[in-house]
């Protein structure tokens, strides 16, 4: 956008026009005078998601219950993945959670500056408000699938399940911070994504290829005790596995704690959101003459 | 406090070609140039291409505006005018923020609203009542704002019944209220409006411009730019004339219409459409020209008063177009219309070209001997199916002038007042004592 500020003057605000120069301030201050219109995208998001579906928000739920299926008959069943003794399928179950949300932000944030053109080149408004309502709505299913997880949990701890135990512990706390972590690194990858998405079309097709390959990097099929001793740190570069080992330690109660990787994961995820905002800011002033 | 509103200085703006607007050319300009260079390189000297590439670099961008500077002072109205591409819808996105400039200094004091388009972000799966909220939002109103004058949108809007319908199933003339309806109640200090008018069917567009007029005699800075010379007469008092890019007038906005529509082209009797003029939204249909026909067929900027004048609009349809109609406006140089006429008028033409097919076509009409008084005319062109779409839309197509030689009253050397001339049959009789009785 313009370099524009915002000046309380006696009741008027000025409002500055100039080239821009280099690279730009956040604006939050503009982002919070617009925090309204987030708050509309999302609902609106959320609205027209499953219109004109025949099973409508229930995808929300097959999606992740039927690749948790696929995983349990390959790598719970065939190939025999080691899960420290919790049962396959909730194990899956429970990276699945914050990967889908991760899949979808990525997806949805990468298209989203496209698919607002029409928003973009005839009002003004911080375009930072389009990647985070859209990455923000994935919420709402995750929680429809969260609901999925608790009935896994009843189940596996009845004796219709076999008495597992795996009562989530006090570390269940912790939980909403590693939904955050889940959020940061979504919003950081979906801000770059978006903003390069306006200017090489390309990314729409490396997309799909960019969360293949992500899954694979990802202990989502696989427990991170799998990788050995010394490549932990490394593996943890990739933040979405502190993320998906913090899910599991905080609801499956899975010792140890996954300490180290999460601090890893939470430095590069908070890195990765800072860069992605500043480069989302500058290539801003493009998007209504490139989108 | 200062009582200026915008203040502009200096105000540029370079575009890319190919970048913005037309991508295919940016392909088949980089094919030509492959296959092109090897060939300029053996036949140029070294000192020629360097010079042959410093032009094409040039070339390369164009300047969408160029040094603008102008002030605006609050509660003033004042009108933006200039041909297709001239730098209006530039100026007005600078404005409001949307893009910014490459050059040039601007400082607004107060809240902008920008209408530079209505029903921006509507989507078709929500209720009426759901657009509401999330347009009003859009434009920068907060949950309260809209929700103290929801009341008031709707009932402007007339869709009341249909409010908690999904959009998609509205008519096109509903959806168009209602998103104007939206528009209309933002309430900013300085408000920022581009041919919002240019849409809907006439009924609509007095309601619009209605609207216009009360927010403007309401004391609040307005930014209105229209290719409806009426509009902006009664609108503003002052305007300013852009012409590429450059602001070429400003000045009380009766002289300055007068200039932009009476200056400038100076077309032979014929205006001829290249492809960067046609806007992609008015395919299928493609203008391609209009032309002004004296009594022997020739093409003429000036025509005779006593002579009839054939009027021809030839242009080419890509697609099959149902109840199409192609016409003209006829106005004044000060703005004023004198007449709109359509080729489909005829009741059983319009029958007979229910459904035009593909092709190239040339819709002529005469207007008849003694007609017009002298001066200069603006045609106009349009081309719609009635309450559907507006195809294209060009209202300052081309100017010519009529000279009144052989018109009814030359005897007296002087100004007839009115646009028109015709020679009425004027019967004069005596009184007798007989009526009298």
């Amino acid at each position: 956008m313009a370099q524009s500020s915002l000046v309380q003057n006696e009741k008027e605000e000025i409002i500055y026009i100039r080239p821009p120069q280099g690279w730009l301030g956040l604006n939050l201050k503009d982002l919070w005078l617009y925090r309204e219109l987030i708050y509309f995208l999302i609902w609106r998001d959320v609205k027209v998601r499953y219109k004109q579906t025949a099973l409508g928000a229930s995808w929300a739920i097959i999606q992740p219950l039927m690749t948790m299926v696929v995983f349990t008959v390959l790598f719970g069943r065939v190939a025999k993945v080691p899960t420290d003794g919790i049962p396959y399928p909730i194990f899956s179950y429970t990276a699945l959670l914050p990967w889908g949300l991760f899949t979808k932000a990525l997806t949805d944030a990468g298209k989203s500056l496209i698919h607002n053109r029409s928003m973009i080149t005839k009002v003004y408004f911080p375009r930072l408000v389009i990647p985070i309502s859209s990455v923000v709505s994935g919420i709402v299913d995750f929680a429809l699938a969260f609901t999925i997880l608790i009935g896994m949990l009843i189940y596996y701890n009845s004796d219709l399940g076999g008495n597992y135990d795996i009562t989530p512990n006090y570390a269940v706390i912790t939980l909403p911070l590693f939904l955050l972590l889940a959020m940061v690194t979504s919003l950081g990858v979906g801000l770059w994504l978006s903003a390069l998405n306006v200017i090489y079309r390309d990314v729409n097709y490396i997309l799909p290829f960019i969360t293949q390959i992500w899954l694979f990097i990802t202990p989502v099929a696989y427990p991170a005790s799998m990788i050995p001793e010394k490549w932990q740190l490394v593996y943890a570069l990739n933040p979405m596995t502190g993320v998906v080992e913090g899910f599991r330690w905080a609801l499956l109660g899975m010792e140890p704690a996954p300490g180290p990787m999460v601090a890893v994961s939470t430095v590069i995820s908070i890195i990765i959101l800072i860069t992605g905002l500043f480069y989302f800011r500058r290539m801003e002033r493009t998007f209504a003459d490139l989108v | 406090m200062s009582d200026i509103a915008i203040r502009v200085d200096g105000m540029g703006k370079q575009y890319k070609i190919g970048l913005t607007q037309e991508r295919y050319r940016t392909l088949r300009d980089s094919l030509m140039q492959t296959f092109q260079a090897p060939v300029e390189m053996v036949r140029n000297s070294r000192r020629e291409r360097n010079s042959r590439k410093e032009l094409r670099a040039a070339n390369e961008y164009i300047w969408a505006l160029q040094d603008v500077s102008f002030d605006v002072r609050k509660g003033e109205v004042l009108g933006v005018i200039g041909r297709n591409g001239a730098g209006k819808s530039t100026l007005l996105k600078i404005l409001s923020r949307v893009t910014e400039p490459s050059t040039g200094f601007a400082e607004i004091h107060g809240r902008v609203g920008s209408l530079l388009e209505v029903g921006t972000g509507f989507h078709p799966e929500l209720t009426g009542r759901e657009n509401v909220y999330l347009n009003g939002a859009i434009l920068g109103m907060t949950r309260s704002e809209i929700g103290k004058k929801f009341d008031e949108i709707v009932t402007f809007s007339e869709v009341e019944k249909f409010i908690d319908t999904p959009v998609k199933r509205y008519s096109s003339g509903m959806y168009l209220r209602l998103a104007f309806a939206v528009a209309a109640h933002l309430e900013p200090d300085i408000l920022v409006v581009d041919e919002v008018l240019a849409v809907g069917d006439a009924e609509f567009q007095r309601k619009c411009l209605g609207k216009m007029s009360s927010v403007a005699n309401e004391g609040r800075t307005v930014l209105f730019v229209s290719h409806n010379m009426s509009a902006i007469l009664r609108l503003t008092q002052e305007s300013i004339v852009l012409d590429k890019g450059h602001m070429i007038k400003r000045a009380e906005t009766p002289a300055a219409v007068d200039y932009y529509l009476s200056s400038g082209y100076a077309q032979i009797g014929e205006r001829i459409w290249e492809a960067d003029e046609i806007p992609p939204d008015s395919a299928p249909f493609r203008p391609i020209a209009v032309r002004l026909r004296d009594a022997q067929h020739r093409v003429v900027d000036s025509v005779r008063s006593v002579d009839p004048i054939d009027i021809e609009i030839e242009y080419q349809l890509d697609a099959p177009v149902t109840g199409l109609r192609v016409g003209m406006y006829l106005m004044t140089t000060h703005g004023e219309y004198i007449l709109t006429s359509f080729d489909t008028d005829d009741p059983q033409q319009f029958e007979h070209y229910r459904v035009r097919p593909v092709g190239r076509y040339i819709s002529r009409c005469t207007i008849p001997a003694d007609f017009l008084n002298e001066g200069r005319y603006v045609l106009g062109l349009n081309a719609s199916s009635y309450r559907i779409r507006r195809y294209f839309q060009d209202e300052q197509a081309m100017t010519f002038s009529v000279d009144a030689s052989g018109a009814p009253g030359m005897q007296w050397p002087e100004q007839r007042l009115g646009p028109v001339r015709p020679r009425l049959a004027w019967q004069i009789e005596e009184n007798t004592g007989e009526s009298l009785r």
